[in-house]
């Protein structure tokens, strides 16, 4: 006997975090509202969809508020210097091949300290997963302007409004190298959860700019009412798909955001080439 | 009658972890919930389509919805 399809209930089975997180190390140090937890839980849900064993990923990051993730994720994981992350993840990576590395940093900590590091790291094009938390703002210290920090922006160190242009961290991928560079934002959760998973599984440097808000420093300086409001100016207003972007008129996308996959190229990847290098030299003995 | 026998969800809170951005009370479409003090609590739960968005969108994993 078959069952009519009204008695058919939707049931809600929520996602089980606690299997890929440390129970001990919760709840995490982020202020309320802050979108680093809603970044950390799309992560989460990538990182399970791909399939891996906890074994298989290793988590890096250097310092800053978004670096204290590895922290509170339960798979092999670092906590580096200021900007070094990616360096650390590119040893991590030379050394096991094997191992799914995914950076987790901060603005800052990408694009000004380690803004070399994440040069390099592109044009190498190593196998590695780098997560860009861009919340406009260098939190852990007190608030100073990041170099995502729109022009005008109130920080501490910026009273009367950041005069500096900022940084587009996609187009610096893009320039520098990188095979997968895509956007996403916390507010778009679902979205980020498929861009993560794309660029986990992507071979060569994944590069996803996330924009987050922290309404502690960034909000409280720029006059937002609450972390939803910054949610919906700066993630929901401010970023177009970039699939819905061809079918607006440039006045529409004047200012905006794309999110969404924005540059996917296969290229060859660092550590292939390496093993290529040294089963060519062995055979050649 | 058949209202009567619709099946609720559960709506667990964990009142630890709640830091009370207000986030979820914001974003719910159906408003199912509401501020009491520094945390959130259920106000309508008839209301609730198990659209999970406050999940989803709790960054200190502090609600989730079963059932």
């Amino acid at each position: 006997m078959s069952v009519p399809a009204e008695k058919k209930e939707k049931v809600s089975v929520p996602f089980d975090y606690n299997k890929y997180l440390r129970p001990n190390k919760l709840p995490h140090i982020w202020c309320p509202g802050c979108g680093h937890g809603i970044v950390l839980k799309a992560m989460l849900r990538a990182i399970d969809k791909t399939g891996f064993d906890k074994n298989d990923i290793c988590v890096i990051s250097g310092i800053g508020c978004s670096s204290r993730t590895p922290g509170y994720v339960d798979f092999n994981t670092m906590h580096t210097l200021h900007g070094r992350a990616l360096s650390f993840a590119t040893g991590v990576k030379f050394a096991n091949p094997k191992l799914k590395v995914i950076v987790v940093t901060g603005d800052g900590d990408a694009l000004a300290i380690g803004g070399n590091h994440f040069i390099h790291t592109c044009r190498r094009n190593i196998d590695l997963t780098v997560l860009v938390f861009t919340n406009a703002t260098y939190g852990m210290t007190g608030g100073q302007y990041s170099p995502t920090t729109p022009m005008g922006s109130q920080a501490t160190t910026s009273r009367y409004g950041s005069i500096e242009p900022p940084f587009d961290a996609c187009e610096m991928a893009k320039a520098s190298g990188a095979s997968f560079v895509a956007r996403g934002t916390a507010y778009h959760t679902l979205e980020l959860e498929k861009t993560i998973h794309e660029a986990i599984m992507h071979k060569g440097t994944s590069v996803v700019d996330i924009i987050d808000a922290c309404p502690t420093y960034f909000g409280r300086a720029n006059k937002f009412k609450s972390a939803t409001h910054m949610m919906e100016v700066i993630e929901k207003d401010n970023t177009v798909n970039v699939k819905q972007a061809d079918k607006l008129p440039p006045e529409k996308l004047e200012g905006k955001f794309l999110r969404g996959v924005l540059h996917k190229i296969e290229k060859p990847e660092y550590c292939e080439q390496y093993e290529s290098i040294v089963m060519e030299k062995a055979k050649a003995k | 009658m058949a209202d009567a026998a619709k099946k609720l969800p559960n709506i667990v809170i964990n009142e630890k972890f709640c830091k009370g951005c207000s986030i979820c009370v914001d974003f719910c479409p159906t408003d199912v919930l509401e501020m009491k003090g520094t945390c959130v609590a259920v106000k309508n739960l008839e209301a609730c389509t198990r659209c999970q968005l406050c999940d989803l969108r709790c960054p200190d994993f502090a609600i989730q919805v079963f059932g």
